[in-house]
């Protein structure tokens, strides 16, 4: 018979339970958000006026750099493997993870590395200085002692992710429940798949490139030293074939939490399936031979400069066609605007104006005049906080009263939405001025002439820093004492496999598969409900 | 399996480096601009001249000074042209250093032909020590019309410690990651 959870602190050291490792994936994530938020903070207070007030360059530069590091590999990525976690086996009606233990593994690498790479704030030399990108030679020949603990972390953190992704793909190819054939998947299930394969392809890359820098700062090699033969664009070359394909995992999933979340609460399916599978992995496809659009400036010959140009203008189209099927699923829909949907919409509107922002930095001649400003800057953080965390945030109010049996405000959600969007708006809109001005990226202080815009992103910087605190503060708040609710489907229009679970789910859940043939989409008969009431063992 | 990982690496880290300077060779792919010029002279094109410009940095701040002797010469394509850099070790101790070569516009780097150039050495300097150092070249007759002026560039690096760690590897070394001179 299937017995609780474990008590105390070895249920959560020993887990392999899927549900749990998804709670403590999220959690760390959220820790690491509040982490790389403080260091923004850092920065935009710096940034506030003109001149330097509070910190010194250096540690400003150790700054953007753990800004980056922290919010990419600690809370973004994190998260969305959490969500895939608690998820992907309720909604294809599995027990759990195909590879329980290695999940668990996963996990627990995680917080050691990030603890070491924390850690080199306070060693001799300081952390990291040289940008999330870590060009050489910066990060190698003139580079602190820390960097051999960012190298260490950063394999670390990619044998989690390579470890996670393996876990996601035997699960989804072996373990859906009988009927639920490929093509009746929900769409966040197969955006993970996809971003699955992509990050096997290219953590491997990365862990190349740490290693070849490891060597040159150790060994004596010169993969990317010019004195012994070697070439620092090499470098660019290899970061950013992973790079690349690293912003398409980060944002897939987000794409998939927001074909979830619209038509639940436009009472409508989602428009063009079919469509939209082909266009997620027609991006994926892409992502692969772009890359050296990062790399505009290093002197490549004008007919590569064309080439990665086209490609990339090309990744406009199947994320187009995603944005016209989410609109196309809402239109004449019965619409409500619960917090999810807020956040949902929001998303869709912004992610969409980072699309924008990012076509123009395809153009390869433009770019010489964007390339490293505040325009980049505004471009990545439209699509990475307005498009990937925006849709964390809707996944967390859309998922957290099926998680812990308990509603949240609604009224609290939409404050914190509200001031969300707001506050975000006002940080990074003016970032595109400053860049088309002219203001270069990572720097410590700026001409004068940039100081307003610098004021107003500051002010709107720290709304959003204080709003989430408020995210923290409610969800901590519906967690200990929300109303409690029991439906399975705790929203009217929600479809899904999840949604036919008991709230909250049993530790052990789809103990026996539901059978889905004859079944439309991945919605259960009435009578098959009623003889799988939540996959509970009975 | 722990066998074929040893042999993998093994494979990795002895076999591979020759083989691939061979296909390299044989496949005549790689950057020309590293490795002396050893086709047959070309027959001299008088009709037209092509201007060779010549500059000089330090990187990464290498104190020797260095630079051309000659701030640029006029040439015929085909014509062999010998030119000069002064370099002078100015510390007090004896460094070793390492120029790199690099040519524009980037369409001329293929008809910039180097016969003898200090840039395929490193190049020891004692303490105080001064050296004119010789290149020898010449420009393709090939080089497209659109081209008039070529600008060779070189860059010098401290390789002091490079060369004299164990571990070290350096350009045109035997072990070293190289050029096809080798």
């Amino acid at each position: 018979m299937a017995h609780g959870p474990a008590k105390g602190i070895t249920r959560w050291l020993f887990t392999t339970n899927h549900k749990d490792i998804g709670t403590l994936y999220l959690w760390f994530s959220f820790a690491m958000f509040i982490l790389g938020g403080f260091f923004a903070m850092v920065i935009r207070a710096e940034l506030f006026e003109p001149g330097m007030q509070l910190i010194r360059p250096e540690f400003f530069n150790q700054m953007t750099t753990m800004h980056g590091l922290v919010m990419v590999f600690g809370a973004i990525m994190p998260s969305f493997v959490g969500l895939a976690n608690w998820m992907i086996p309720m909604m294809i009606g599995a027990p759990d993870m195909a590879l329980p233990r290695m999940n668990n593994l996963s996990f627990w690498i995680l917080p050691p590395a990030f603890l070491m790479l924390a850690s080199t704030l306070f060693m001799e030399g300081g952390a990291p200085n040289f940008g999330w990108t870590f060009y050489a030679p910066l990060s190698t020949t003139y580079a602190p002692d820390s960097v051999n603990f960012f190298i260490f972390a950063i394999h670390i953190m990619g044998a989690s992710s390579i470890m996670g992704s393996i876990n996601i793909v035997a699960t989804v190819l072996n373990m859906r429940a009988p009927g639920m054939t490929m093509m009746k998947m929900p769409l966040f299930v197969w955006t993970w798949l996809i971003t699955a394969f992509l990050l096997i392809a290219v953590m491997p890359v990365l862990a190349g490139a740490v290693t070849m820098m490891l060597m040159d700062i150790n060994f004596g090699t010169a993969f990317f030293d010019a004195a012994g033969g070697g070439d620092p664009v090499l470098f660019q070359h290899v970061f950013w074939f992973f790079g690349h394909p690293e912003v398409y995992i980060i944002i897939l999933p987000a794409f998939g939490v927001i074909s979830e979340i619209i038509p639940t609460f436009s009472r409508k399916p989602l428009f063009g399936y079919a469509s939209m599978v082909y266009a997620t992995s027609a991006i994926a496809f892409l992502s692969f031979i772009v890359w050296a659009h990062h790399m505009f400036l290093v002197g490549m010959p004008v007919s590569g400069e064309l080439y990665f140009m086209y490609a990339t203008m090309l990744i406009a189209v199947p994320t187009g066609v995603k944005v016209f099927n989410w609109v196309s699923t809402m239109f004449r829909g019965s619409i409500s605007y619960e917090t999810p949907m807020l956040f949902a919409i929001a998303f869709i509107i912004l992610f969409t104006l980072g699309g924008f922002t990012g076509l123009m930095l395809a153009i390869a001649p433009s770019d010489i005049q964007y390339h490293d400003t505040y325009f980049v800057v505004a471009h990545f953080h439209y699509v990475m906080v307005a498009g990937a965390v925006f849709s964390m945030s809707a996944a967390v109010y859309y998922w957290l009263p099926k998680w812990s049996g308990r509603m949240y405000s609604e009224a609290m959600g939409k404050l914190h939405f509200w001031i969300t969007f707001i506050g975000f708006n006002i940080t990074f809109f003016p970032q595109h001025f400053l860049g088309l001005a002219g203001m270069p990226r990572r720097y410590a202080d700026y001409a004068l002439q940039f100081a307003d815009w610098n004021m107003v992103s500051s002010i709107g910087a720290f709304i959003y820093g204080a709003s989430q605190i408020l995210f923290l503060y409610n969800v901590v708040a519906t967690i200990v004492a929300g109303k409690k609710v029991s439906e399975p489907k705790t929203w009217e229009g929600a479809n899904g496999l999840e949604w036919t679970l008991p709230t909250p789910p049993p530790y052990h859940t789809f103990t026996t598969p539901p059978d889905l043939h004859g079944t439309h989409d991945h919605q259960l008969t009435d009578d098959q409900l009623e003889d799988h009431p939540g996959g509970a063992t009975h | 399996m722990l066998t074929g990982v040893v042999v993998m690496f093994v494979f990795a880290v002895f076999a591979m480096p020759p083989l691939y300077r061979l296909a390299c060779d044989v496949l005549g792919i790689g950057p020309q601009q590293y490795s002396a010029y050893e086709e047959a002279a070309a027959p001299v094109d008088e009709s037209r001249t092509v201007k060779v410009q010549f500059m000089a940095t330090n990187q990464a701040n290498m104190p020797w000074i260095f630079e051309p002797a000659q701030f640029e010469v006029v040439v015929h394509p085909g014509e062999r042209s010998e030119v000069a850099y002064y370099a002078k070790n100015t510390t007090a101790v004896d460094m070793v250093a390492q120029a790199v070569p690099s040519v524009v516009p980037i369409n001329a780097v293929d008809y910039l032909h180097k016969i003898e150039c200090f840039c395929f050495e490193q190049q020891p300097l004692a303490a105080g020590e001064e050296v004119d150092m010789k290149l020898v070249f010449f420009v393709d007759p090939e080089l497209p019309e659109s081209i008039g002026t070529i600008t060779l560039s070189y860059s010098v690096f401290d390789i002091t410690s490079r060369v004299s760690s164990s571990f070290g590897t350096s350009l045109n070394s035997d072990s070293g990651i190289e050029t096809a001179s080798n």
